[in-house]
């Protein structure tokens, strides 16, 4: 028992440090002119990645996030240096490219992966408090799920080729945005049009991806220990990022505690709710939220690298299809319609995978 | 001694299968693993529960030896 206490209380020092690095690395990246709350927003950032790539035409959210392209190359580098770069892939790619998919839109519905939710409640925004007993409540549904026998099912050894085509396709992107900006759409106006330098953005990605690859630091996974092991260890990460973040904005004077005027944020407390339900649900399903997944990519599983291209494409449907919440205002009517869909597709998709599996 | 190959399989499935497997086996087991987050969540999650916990390098992958 003791041998297992220091192995906790090692592994929570290492991700309370990770936690602080992103936590610090989100308000740095606010200051030097990322939108408000939104110095990481995995689901955002993809979003406007899309965008950029002309894959949807909302004017307000386009543009190249080197954060993204510096997680995955933080993961990627540093999984080959330490070993833990192992092509592996082939678990259900098509159903995890569809629960990504809707993970995405739950994201955009509630306007923040759960690493923006964390961020979000570090400056006071308490929207994204009722966002998190969504993201409890689609966890726990999950771990239901999980407890009985809930499997993608086991992926396979895969080529080198195949580990590393996301990591390449990412300095492709990274290179042409550096190069031929001219390929890409960039917002003039709104959130879009708010980011730090490029050289920032992906160094503060790159640190991100180290810590987080390291530590297999994950928000739903966190959650996820508690439920079905009651191990404490995973969510002290979250919990850091949350201090880290909390402390930064006081430090700066950005600290605003209340459900209105939030940046980038709705007070539609059951959209919130809903829209994180759905995130919190998927990334159980998935085996991690939207960052593990980027990191998970990065270590050359093409499983990953397809939950990531599902959530480019639903970023996409979202803003194409009018799914997506405004700021201020939520949901329009398409959007709650995709979210009650997405979770019942999730959850149709979970109980057939589980009965399967009880029946065998 | 029991085998339980979790290889293929991402966390938390290792730790669920290990779980499982201790409830038919509670004397111990050999888990094999092939990545480290789930050489680490399998390890962790036995010595909670109060056994001891041996890595061998299996090739690329581990064996971990869980026992009383």
């Amino acid at each position: 028992m003791v041998e297992s206490l220091t192995m906790r209380i090692a592994e929570k020092g290492k991700l309370a440090v990770a936690g602080a690095i992103i936590g610090i690395a989100a308000i740095v990246l606010t200051v030097l002119g990322n939108p408000g709350n939104m110095g990481f927003c995995i689901a955002c950032f993809l979003r406007d990645t899309a965008g950029a790539m002309h894959l949807h035409t909302v004017p307000i959210v386009e543009y190249v996030r080197p954060e993204i392209i510096g997680i995955i190359l933080g993961s990627f580098v540093l999984s080959v240096i330490t070993g833990d770069f192992r092509p592996r892939g082939g678990s259900s790619p098509l159903l995890r490219f569809i629960i990504a998919f809707i993970v995405m839109v739950g994201a955009l519905v509630f306007l923040g992966c759960p690493l923006r939710m964390v961020i979000r409640l570090g400056g006071g925004d308490l929207n994204a408090l009722v966002g998190l007993l969504g993201f409890i409540a689609g966890i726990g549904v999950g771990c239901i799920f999980l407890a009985n026998g809930f499997t993608l099912g086991k992926a396979e050894k895969q080529t080198r080729l195949e580990g590393t085509a996301i990591p390449f396709m990412t300095i492709l992107l990274f290179v042409l945005f550096l190069a031929v900006p001219s390929l890409f759409l960039f917002s003039e106006t709104g959130p879009g049009s708010m980011h730090a330098p490029a050289a920032a953005s992906l160094l503060a990605g790159l640190a991100v991806g180290v810590a987080s690859q390291r530590t297999r630091l994950c928000m739903a996974g966190g959650i996820r220990d508690i439920f079905l092991v009651r191990d404490f260890t995973l969510i002290s990460g979250f919990v850091a990022i949350f201090i880290a973040v909390l402390a930064g904005n006081l430090i700066t004077g950005k600290f605003s505690l209340g459900f209105a005027d939030q940046p980038v944020s709705h007070p539609m407390h059951l959209w919130n709710f809903l829209g994180m339900a759905a995130v919190g649900l998927g990334s159980v399903m998935l085996g991690g939220c939207p960052l593990r997944q980027l990191i998970l990519a990065g270590e050359g599983s093409s499983d990953s690298a397809v939950a990531v291209l599902g959530m480019i494409a639903g970023s996409a449907f979202a803003h194409n299809f009018s799914l997506a919440s405004s700021a201020n205002t939520g949901p329009g009517i398409n959007g709650k319609i995709a979210v009650v869909g997405g979770i019942l597709i999730l959850l149709a998709i979970a109980s057939i995978v589980t009965l399967r599996e009880r029946r065998k | 001694m029991t085998e339980l190959d979790t290889s293929g399989y991402s966390c938390p499935e290792p730790v669920i299968m290990t779980k499982k497997a201790l409830k038919d086996s509670p004397e111990g087991l050999a888990v094999l693993v092939d990545n480290r987050a789930s050489k680490e969540n399998v390890s962790r999650y036995a010595t909670a529960l109060g056994y001891k916990v041996k890595v061998e390098e299996a090739g690329q992958n581990w064996k971990l030896i869980i026992s009383k």
